[in-house]
């Protein structure tokens, strides 16, 4: 065995890509197709070790690229295979045009995205903006905070894909988790069994039955040769969307079920920490809620009510969830790992529209950080709510656009 | 009358002849079989069928007498360009017999 | 059964016919393609040596129209579409999950055009190959993107004029597809043409019997593209062969041979003038005497390569 891997009882200690591979072995995917790219690669080595050892009952394919990778993968998700791929960054936005695809003929693929900036210039560092980049390609998007987290959201998301044929990306910071070592609970091969069916798909590739996929679609609906209207391109549409608005349930309720069986429950679209008095509110994606819980202990002891928002399903965005959650704080200060040129975060907007038309009145301040690997303290995020409730005191409420946190 | 009763999440298709309509309205002329001359009519056993194995819509039978499914001949004239006893003629849909090439 | 009709069994000894190939048909009337279309004939008879028993992946081209618009097919075999790019990531892709399910006895067939394979689709195809893939890539080549209403591709020739070569014509000839595809150390590769539709059929027999990667390019007129009339379909593919602009002939295990016309028009040595083919069509309208002298040293060089090839295989 791996000598990184020390095992103690079922704690094992792994560093966030380790867990990913451990994840998607326990979830016994069939076809797994996957392209090199700093800091995902060694996923595609553990998973290659996985096979070639015979531990995983799997199809390795090493592809030339992800735009390939994602296209077997979909293509043996299409003929009934479980399948895996993993990536980051320029490997994601290569995916781009199958990322649509795959969610547009509803293949339960998995992807694990490990988060990094994207060129130019050239930066192998964390953060957020490729998966933010791809919210709209219709793919669920599920960020983890710590690497138990990453193994966790890897089996839950085939439960949740293959229930409603809806792919899901599985994001975690590159290096601040996947390069980290941290205790893991594995769980039994017998156990993820028995809490991850057989996936069945809903698509026939038979000559006895010969059924075609994905041909030219007409914007309005047309009849089949039995007569029934079938839909157009925009039904196909409205129907992706109902499937990630309903998704919310699903998430749910596979989130409760594992906390059920492995005790660590996932029955929320987000992790609160003290929101109960708080009357500020942290927000922050991933790894940095972590940070972000630090920096309200700091607060706290300052005698400020500060209470932390984790996101962890930023697609469906749970609007309705946040907007009760946020109701009775004053401020919510928001740290954004992404950024939409030209606006501000995105998790900032999506806060943003979700608290419209909702009885919250809280004031939003957005910080942008640790864009490229840039380090996040937790001190510079305490000191950045410091400064947001001070402004907001002096009266100043609105601000058309995000502050940065670097030099400049 | 919305599209609720189709049950397909993906846009699944099936076989059906003329998915593209009556592809026989898009001919300008349409194909005219002399079983006069026509080999397999005229020896009345099964051989040349050279038209039925060009024909690139696969409307031509391959039957003794052959027979072309006019609700979907395209009119393209393949047959009659391919047959080698010049028993096809192309007819333009007006009525006129066009001059046959070779 | 009457006297002299023998059904085909799969007896290479018996020569195919029209009379005795298969008469099932998977690609039913009433499609999409224009009259006279060559690819709706040559897919005719690779379904039909196929017998079937397919699963076909395609990318956007004039094949995604002749499989039809949803809710209905043309085609009565399995089919998934794929982004133009990807077609041999898909055939893997296909071929993967047969395997992972323990699903045997399907032949995973890629098919597309020569802008999905010749250029936006070589990388993946390349790769495919490499990985010793095993799958049948069927190329039809109308040298040109027709889907799209016909612009260059790495397969139009020198001096055509397409959409985006629309006043001088295309200063720079094809590649070479095969013998690309021949670099790759492949099992099985071989060219063919609509034209000699039992030569094909035979060829894709031949393929379907083979482990690995094999490719087959297949030589599609396209009337609307090159400008002929659709009547003249047959003739234009046949006029390719007997100029040499097309050379029929597989490659099985390295092992090169000549097939159908090209192996008699070796025998024969008549090969026509290059002109002869070019003149047929409207898109070498342009086209000046110069280049046709390009083309035709082109058409010699690889001829005399071929029949080089063909005499070291049979000494
Ligand atoms: C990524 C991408 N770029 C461009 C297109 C547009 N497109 C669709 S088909 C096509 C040309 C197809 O040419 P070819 O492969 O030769 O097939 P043909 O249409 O000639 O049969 C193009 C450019 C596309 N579908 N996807
Ligand atoms: S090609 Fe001519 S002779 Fe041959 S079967 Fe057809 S019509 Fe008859
Ligand atoms: S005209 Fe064309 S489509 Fe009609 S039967 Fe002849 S070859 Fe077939
Ligand atoms: S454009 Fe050419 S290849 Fe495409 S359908 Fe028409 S004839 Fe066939
Ligand atoms: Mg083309």
């Amino acid at each position: 065995m791996n000598k990184k891997i020390a095992r103690k009882a079922d704690t094992w200690i792994l560093d966030g890509n380790r867990a990913a591979a451990q994840g998607a072995k326990l979830s016994r995917v069939q076809v797994i197709a996957a392209y090199p790219i700093t800091p995902q690669s060694p996923v595609t080595e553990r998973l290659s070790e996985f096979v070639e050892k015979r531990e995983l009952d799997a199809q390795y394919i090493a592809v030339e690229s992800e735009h390939s990778a994602l296209a077997v993968c979909t293509s043996a998700s299409m003929v009934g295979a479980r399948t895996f791929t993993a990536t980051s960054s320029h490997g994601l936005a290569y995916m781009h045009e199958m990322l649509h695809w795959a969610a547009g003929a509803r293949l339960p693929v998995v992807l694990a995205c490990v988060n990094r900036a994207i060129g130019a210039p050239w930066n192998v560092l964390n953060d957020q903006q490729d998966s933010v980049s791809q919210r709209d390609t219709g793919w669920i998007q599920v960020y983890a905070r710590n690497n138990q987290e990453i193994l966790d959201s890897i089996i839950q998301a085939y439960r949740i894909a293959e229930s409603i044929y809806v792919p899901v990306m599985v994001c975690y910071d590159g290096y601040v988790l996947s390069h980290t070592e941290m205790p893991v609970d594995v769980p039994s091969q017998e156990a993820v069994d028995r809490f991850l069916p057989r996936y069945k798909p809903h698509t026939i590739l038979d000559p006895a039955n010969p059924k075609n996929y994905n041909l030219v679609t007409l914007a309005n609906p047309r009849i089949n040769a039995e007569g029934v209207l079938c839909h157009g391109y925009m039904e196909l549409r409205y129907l992706l969307q109902e499937a990630l608005q309903n998704s919310r349930e699903t998430i749910v309720k596979v989130g409760q079920e594992f906390g059920e069986l492995f005790g660590r429950s996932y029955a929320s679209m987000f992790w609160e920490d003290r929101l109960d008095d708080a009357d500020v509110v942290i927000v922050a994606m991933g790894s940095l809620a972590m940070e972000a819980i630090v920096a309200a202990d700091m607060l706290r002891e300052g005698g400020h009510k500060v209470g932390v928002l984790g996101l962890r399903v930023f697609r469906p965005f749970p609007k309705a969830e946040l907007a009760r959650a946020l109701e009775k704080s004053r401020l919510v200060v928001i740290f954004d790992k992404n950024i939409s040129y030209g606006l501000e975060g995105a998790t900032c907007s999506e806060i943003k529209s979700a608290l419209y038309g909702s009885p919250a009145r809280a004031v939003i301040r957005d910080f942008i950080v640790g864009l490229g690997g840039r380090d996040v303290k937790a001190r510079e995020m305490a000191d950045a709510v410091k400064r947001s409730l001070l402004s907001v005191n002096e009266g100043d409420l609105n601000r058309e656009y995000a502050e940065w946190i670097c030099a400049i | 009358m919305g599209t609720r009763d189709c049950q397909h999440i993906c846009d699944e298709s099936s076989p059906a002849v003329g998915e593209a309509g009556k592809t026989g309205e898009w001919r300008d002329s349409f194909p005219v079989i002399d079983q006069e001359k026509c080999l397999p009519a005229r020896q009345n056993k099964p051989s040349c069928f050279l038209c039925w194995l060009y024909c690139p819509d696969a409307v031509v039978s391959r039957t003794i007498p052959i027979r072309i499914d006019m609700e979907y001949c395209k009119g393209c004239g393949i047959c009659a360009q391919i047959c080698p006893v010049h028993a096809i003629s192309m007819a333009n849909e007006a009525g006129f017999c066009r001059d046959k090439t070779d | 059964m009457p006297n002299g009709y023998v059904l085909f069994e799969g007896d290479y000894a018996m020569k195919t016919t029209a009379v005795n190939i298969t008469e099932k048909e998977y690609l039913l009337p009433g499609n999409r393609t224009c009259p006279g279309c060559a690819l709706s004939l040559a897919y005719r008879y690779i379904l039909k040596a196929l017998e079937g028993q397919v699963i076909v992946t395609v990318p956007a081209s004039c094949l995604t129209v002749l499989h039809g618009m949803y809710p209905v097919t043309s085609v009565t075999v399995p089919c998934v579409n794929t982004p133009f790019a990807t077609t041999a990531a898909s055939a893997t892709g296909l071929v993967a999950g047969l395997k992972a399910l323990g699903k045997e006895g399907l032949t995973v067939l890629a098919v597309a055009g020569d802008g999905g394979t010749h250029d936006i689709g070589i990388q993946a195809l390349s790769a495919a190959a490499e990985r010793q893939t095993d799958f049948l890539y069927i190329c039809y080549d109308n040298e040109g993107y027709m889907n799209t209403g016909n612009q260059r591709s790495g397969s139009t020739p020198l001096g055509a004029i397409s959409g985006t070569t629309p006043i001088v014509g295309k200063q720079q000839n094809q590649k070479d597809i095969a013998a690309i595809m021949e670099a790759h150390g492949i099992p099985y590769v071989a060219t063919a043409n609509a034209s000699y539709p039992l030569d094909l059929y035979e060829k894709v027999r031949k393929a379907k019997m083979i482990r690995g990667t094999r490719f087959i390019h297949v030589f599609v007129p396209c009337s609307p593209g090159w400008g002929f009339p659709f009547s003249e379909t047959i003739k234009i593919g046949r006029l390719a062969v007997e100029t040499g602009w097309v050379i029929l002939y597989e490659v099985e295990d390295g092992v090169f041979r000549l097939t159908s016309a090209s192996e008699s028009i070796a025998e024969k040595s008549n090969l026509k003038p290059l002109r002869e083919y070019l003149v047929e069509q409207g898109r070498f309208k342009n086209i000046t005497e110069e280049q046709i002298g390009i083309l035709q040293r082109w058409v010699n060089a690889r001829w005399k390569r071929c029949l080089d090839r063909a005499g070291d295989s049979q000494s």
